[in-house]
C-alpha cells in the first residue's frame, strides 16, 4: 500500500492526538489510584482488602484481558495483510474476551456488594468499586467501539479510516492492558499480601 | 419510587427562586434567551447562524463565539460583583445590606467559578483559537471538529450553570466546595450538583482542547519553523496546553468523586464512612494550582507579541522567555499545598512548599525584566494594548510580591483566609491575565473582522479598570491586614472597616464602568467600521506571520502555505522585501459544517441536568445521544469541502471591506 504525503502527515497527527489523550487517562488513573492508596485504611469498621479479595478471580480475569490483547494484536497482522475477514474474526474474537471480562467483573462487583461490602461502606470501598469500575468502564467503552468498527469494517473494508481507527483501537486497549496490571498488582496482589 | 419520582426526579416547585433579587436573577436570563431567539426570529438570521456560526469548525469563528459566551458570562460575574461590593460596604452593626447570608454565600461561589471557568478560560480559548492557526502557519488545529465539540461543552457547561438561577439554587460552598460543606450531610439541595456538573462538563471540553491545541503545536507548525523560531504566544500556549494535558484530568476525577459520594452515597471525603476530606483539597489544588499558570501563560504571550511590535524592537531574551515559561511549567506542579499550609502538614513539608512557591517569583521576574529590556531604547507606540501591558507590569509585580509573602509559611499563618489573600489573587488574574486578554482582543481584533476597535473608548476603559482596580483592591490589602476575612456578609462598626468596604464598592462601580465602555467600544467600532477599516492586514506593523495575509484572514488562513527561515518571519520579509509574485493557488481542502458538535452540547447539558435533579431516564436519554452523536461522525468520511483555486485567487484579491 502506498499513501500521499499528506494521508500520512493526517495518520502522525491522529496517533499522537491519541497518545496525548491516552496520557490525560494515565493521569486520570493515577489521581484514582492516589485516592485509593490514600483510603485503602479507610475501612470504617467494615471489611479490609484481605477478607474480600478473590485471588484467583483476580488472576482469571488477567488472564482474560491479556488474551484479548493478543488477538487485538492479531487484528492488526490481519490488517497488514489485507484480510479484513482476518480483522474481523479477531476483533470478534476480542470482543467475546472483552465482554466476558466486564460480565466477570461485575459479577464480583455483586458479589461483594451481596457480602456487604458495597461502595456505600466505607471509603476503602469507595475507592475500590470507582477504580477498577473506571477502568471495566472504559473496557465496556472499547467494546462498544470495536463494535462499530467491525459494522464499518465490513460495510466498507479496510479503508483508509478503517485502518487507523483500527491502529487507535488497539493502542487504547493494551493502554487498557497496561492499567489493568497495575490494578491487579495494586489492588489485588498488595491487597492480599499487605 | 412513585411514578412523578420517577419522571420528575427531585425536580418540583420549590426549586423556583425564593426572594426578589433571586426572581431578578431568574427573569433577567429567561428574558435575555427570550430576547435573542426574538431578534433572530425577526432578523431572519436562522439559517445564516447555523450554516456560518453554529455548525462552523473554522477556529476563528469557533474562537469568537468562545469570547462572546464569555462576554455574556462576564456580565454575570459583574453583577455579582456589585451585590458582593454592595453588601460589604452596607452590612455593618444593625444594618444587614440587601442579601440573605444564604444568598450571599452563592453569589460568591458562582462569582468565582464563573469568572474563572467561563469568563477566564473561555477568553483563554477564544484567543487560541483565532491566533495560534494563524500565528504557527497552519490552516487549520489539529482536530477542527474535536474543536467544535469542545466549545460545545464549554457552552453546555455555562448554561448549566446559568440554569442554577432559575431552577434551583447554586452552591454556597465556595468556588472550590471544599468538603465536609460540600457534602449531602450539609449541603444537601442541588446547588453543589450544579457546581459540579457545570464544571465537569466545561472541564471536559478544556482538555479536548488541550489534546486538539498540544497537537497542533507539535504537528502543524510552517514548514521550517522550528521549536526555536515559534512566536512567544506559540509557546506559551505550548506550555499551558501541556498544563491543561496534566492538570484537567485531576479535576475530572476529584469532581467526579465528590459526586459519586453526593449521588451514590459513597464516602471519599465524608466526615463519616472513613472519608478523608484532605484529599479533596490535595486533588482539587493539583489542579488548581496549575489552573492559574494555564490561564496566565497565554496572557504572557499576548504581552511578549504587544510589547515587541509596539516598541518596534524584537523581543528581549527569546531563548531565556522559553526557559523561564517551562520553569514555571515544571514548577506549578510543585506549590499546590501553599494553597492549605494551615491544614497542619507539618514544618518540613511546609518549608518545601514555601521555598518552590518564592522560587517562582524568579522565572516571572525574567519575563518582567524581558519586557522591559524590550521597551528599553523602542520607539514605542502607547496604544491601548501598550497601556494595558503597562498597567499589568506596575500590578502585576506588586501583586506578585504579595505572593511572595503569602509564600512564607509563617507569614500565610496570619494571612490566610483574609482579603490580603482575595486581594492578591485578583491582581494576579485581572491585572495579569484580564489585562493580557484586553491587550490580545484589542491586537488582533482587526485581523479577525477586518476593521480597529474604537481606540478612544478602548483607551476610556483602561483608565475606568486601573483606577477602578486599584481603588476596589487597594483597601482590601489593609483590611486583610486589619483581619477582615474573606467571604464576610456582615462585621461589627467598632471595627472601623466599613470606609474600606465602601471605597472598594467605588472601585467595582469604576471596573464596571470600564467593562460598560468596553461594550461601547465594540458598539461604537462595529457602526464605524467603513471609517477604520484594516486595508493592508499589517495595521500595527506586526513581526509574526498572522499579519502576512489580508484581514479579515480567510478560511483557509493561508492562500500558500509560508516557509519559515527567520523568528520574527514575517518582519524578515518585510526588511528584506522581496519583489511580489503573483502566486500560484492551489485548491485548499478545509472542513464541512457539523451539527453533531452542538449536538453534542445539548445532550452533555441533557446529561447534567439529568443527575444534578436524579432523573435517570433523562441520563440514559444524554449518554445515548451523546453516544450517537460520535458514532455518526465517525460514520462520516466526507468531512472535507474543496474551496477551488479560482475561489482562492478571487477572495485573495478581492478588496477589504
Amino acid at each position: 500500500m502506498t499513501y500521499k504525503p499528506e494521508e500520512l502527515a493526517a495518520d502522525s497527527k491522529s496517533v499522537f492526538g491519541f497518545f496525548t489523550y491516552l496520557m490525560t487517562d494515565l493521569v486520570l488513573f493515577a489521581a484514582l489510584f492516589a485516592t485509593y492508596a490514600v483510603l485503602h485504611s479507610g475501612v470504617f469498621g467494615g471489611p479490609e482488602s484481605e477478607q474480600i479479595f478473590n485471588a484467583p478471580f483476580a488472576l482469571l480475569e488477567t488472564v482474560i484481558l491479556l488474551a484479548s490483547s493478543f488477538s487485538c494484536g492479531m487484528s492488526l497482522l490481519a490488517a497488514r495483510r489485507g484480510s479484513s475477514r482476518g480483522v474481523l474474526t479477531s476483533l470478534a474474537l476480542t470482543f467475546i474476551l472483552g465482554g466476558t471480562f466486564v460480565v466477570l467483573e461485575l459479577s464480583e462487583f455483586a458479589r461483594l456488594a451481596a457480602n456487604g461490602a458495597g461502595p456505600g461502606v466505607s471509603a476503602f470501598l469507595s475507592s475500590y468499586f470507582t477504580l477498577v469500575g473506571t477502568h471495566g468502564l472504559h473496557v465496556a467503552i472499547g467494546l462498544v467501539w470495536m463494535a462499530a468498527l467491525c459494522v464499518s469494517i465490513y460495510a466498507r473494508g479496510l479503508t483508509r479510516g478503517n485502518m487507523r481507527k483500527l491502529a487507535l483501537l488497539s493502542l487504547f486497549w493494551h493502554f487498557l492492558d497496561i492499567i489493568w496490571i497495575f490494578i491487579f498488582t495494586i489492588v489485588y496482589l498488595a491487597g492480599i499480601i499487605l | 419510587m412513585t411514578l412523578s419520582h420517577f419522571i420528575f426526579g427531585n425536580l418540583s416547585f420549590a426549586a423556583l427562586p425564593e426572594n426578589a433579587i433571586a426572581w431578578g436573577g431568574a427573569l433577567v436570563v429567561v428574558g435575555g434567551v427570550l430576547v435573542v431567539l426574538a431578534l433572530i426570529t425577526f432578523f431572519n438570521a436562522w439559517g445564516w447562524i447555523w450554516r456560518d456560526w453554529l455548525t462552523s469548525l473554522d477556529p476563528k469563528r469557533i474562537g469568537i463565539m468562545y469570547i462572546l459566551v464569555s462576554v455574556v458570562m462576564f456580565v454575570r460575574g459583574l453583577f455579582d460583583v456589585g451585590l458582593m461590593r454592595v453588601q460589604q460596604a452596607t452590612s455593618v452593626g444593625d444594618a444587614h445590606g440587601i442579601l440573605t447570608a444564604t444568598h450571599f454565600q452563592e453569589i460568591f461561589s458562582a462569582h468565582g467559578s464563573i469568572m474563572i471557568f467561563f469568563v477566564a478560560m473561555g477568553f483563554m480559548f477564544g484567543i487560541v483559537n483565532l491566533v495560534l492557526p494563524l500565528q504557527i502557519g497552519a490552516r487549520d488545529v489539529a482536530f477542527p471538529f474535536l474543536n467544535s465539540a469542545s466549545f460545545w461543552l464549554f457552552s453546555a457547561g455555562a448554561a448549566l450553570i446559568n440554569l442554577s438561577l432559575i431552577v434551583g439554587d447554586f452552591s454556597t460552598a465556595g468556588w472550590l466546595s471544599y468538603p465536609p460543606l460540600s457534602e449531602l450531610a450539609y449541603s444537601p439541595t442541588s446547588g453543589v450538583d450544579y457546581w459540579i456538573w457545570s464544571l465537569q462538563i466545561a472541564g471536559i471540553g478544556s482538555l479536548l482542547s488541550g489534546v486538539n491545541f498540544l497537537a497542533t503545536i507539535v504537528k502543524m507548525r510552517a514548514r521550517g519553523m522550528s521549536y526555536m523560531k515559534m512566536p512567544m504566544f506559540a509557546w506559551t500556549v505550548f506550555g499551558a496546553m501541556v498544563l491543561v494535558v496534566f492538570a484537567f484530568p485531576v479535576l475530572t476525577v476529584t469532581l467526579a468523586l465528590l459526586s459519586l459520594d453526593r449521588t451514590l452515597g459513597m464516602h471519599f471525603f465524608t466526615a463519616a464512612g472513613g472519608g478523608n476530606m484532605m484529599m479533596y483539597v490535595n486533588l482539587i489544588w493539583a489542579w488548581g494550582h496549575p489552573e492559574v499558570y494555564i490561564l496566565i501563560l497565554p496572557a504572557f504571550g499576548i504581552f511578549s507579541e504587544v510589547v515587541a511590535t509596539f516598541s518596534g524592537k524584537k523581543l528581549a531574551g527569546y531563548v531565556s522567555m522559553v526557559y523561564a515559561i517551562w520553569a514555571i511549567v515544571f514548577l506549578s506542579w510543585l506549590v499546590w499545598l501553599h494553597h492549605f499550609f494551615t491544614m497542619g502538614a507539618g514544618a518540613d513539608v511546609n518549608a518545601f512548599f514555601g521555598i518552590m512557591t518564592a522560587v517562582i517569583a524568579i522565572p516571572t521576574g525574567v519575563k518582567i525584566f524581558n519586557w522591559l529590556f524590550t521597551m528599553y531604547r523602542g520607539r514605542i507606540r502607547f496604544t491601548s494594548p501598550m497601556l494595558w501591558f503597562m498597567g499589568f507590569v506596575v500590578l502585576f509585580t506588586l501583586g506578585g510580591v504579595a505572593g511572595v509573602v503569602l509564600s512564607e509559611p509563617v507569614a500565610d499563618y496570619q494571612l490566610h483566609n483574609s482579603l490580603f489573600l482575595v486581594a492578591h489573587f485578583h491582581t494576579m488574574i485581572v491585572s495579569g491575565v484580564l489585562f493580557g486578554y484586553f491587550a490580545g482582543i484589542t491586537y488582533w481584533f482587526p485581523k479577525v473582522t477586518g476593521f480597529h476597535l474604537d481606540e478612544r473608548w478602548g483607551i476610556r476603559a483602561f483608565w475606568l479598570w486601573l483606577v477602578g482596580f486599584i481603588l476596589a483592591f487597594g483597601p482590601l490589602y489593609i483590611l486583610g491586614f486589619m483581619g477582615a476575612t474573606r467571604r464576610l456578609d456582615h462585621y461589627d462598626p467598632s471595627l472601623g472597616w466599613q470606609w474600606l468596604f465602601i471605597v472598594a464598592a467605588v472601585g467595582a462601580f469604576l471596573i464596571m464602568l470600564g467593562f460598560l465602555s468596553q461594550i461601547i467600544q465594540l458598539v461604537v467600532s462595529i457602526r464605524d467600521r467603513k471609517l477604520n477599516p484594516d486595508t493592508t492586514g499589517d495595521p500595527w506593523y506586526g513581526r509574526t506571520l498572522e499579519w502576512s495575509m489580508r484581514s479579515p484572514a480567510p478560511e483557509y488562513n493561508f492562500a500558500v502555505l509560508p516557509e519559515v527561515t527567520e523568528r520574527d518571519e514575517f518582519w524578515e520579509m518585510k526588511k528584506a522585501a522581496l519583489p511580489r509574485t503573483a502566486p500560484a493557488y492551489e485548491d485548499i481542502e478545509v472542513p464541512r459544517n457539523s451539527g453533531a458538535g452542538i449536538l453534542i452540547g445539548a445532550f452533555a447539558t441533557v446529561i447534567g441536568f439529568g443527575i444534578i435533579w436524579h432523573i435517570w431516564w433523562l441520563l440514559v436519554v444524554g449518554l445515548v445521544g451523546v453516544a450517537a452523536c460520535i458514532i455518526m461522525r465517525t460514520f462520516d468520511e466526507d468531512t472535507e469541502r474543496v474551496i477551488p483555486a479560482a475561489e482562492v485567487a478571487r477572495i485573495e484579491n478581492m478588496k477589504t471591506i
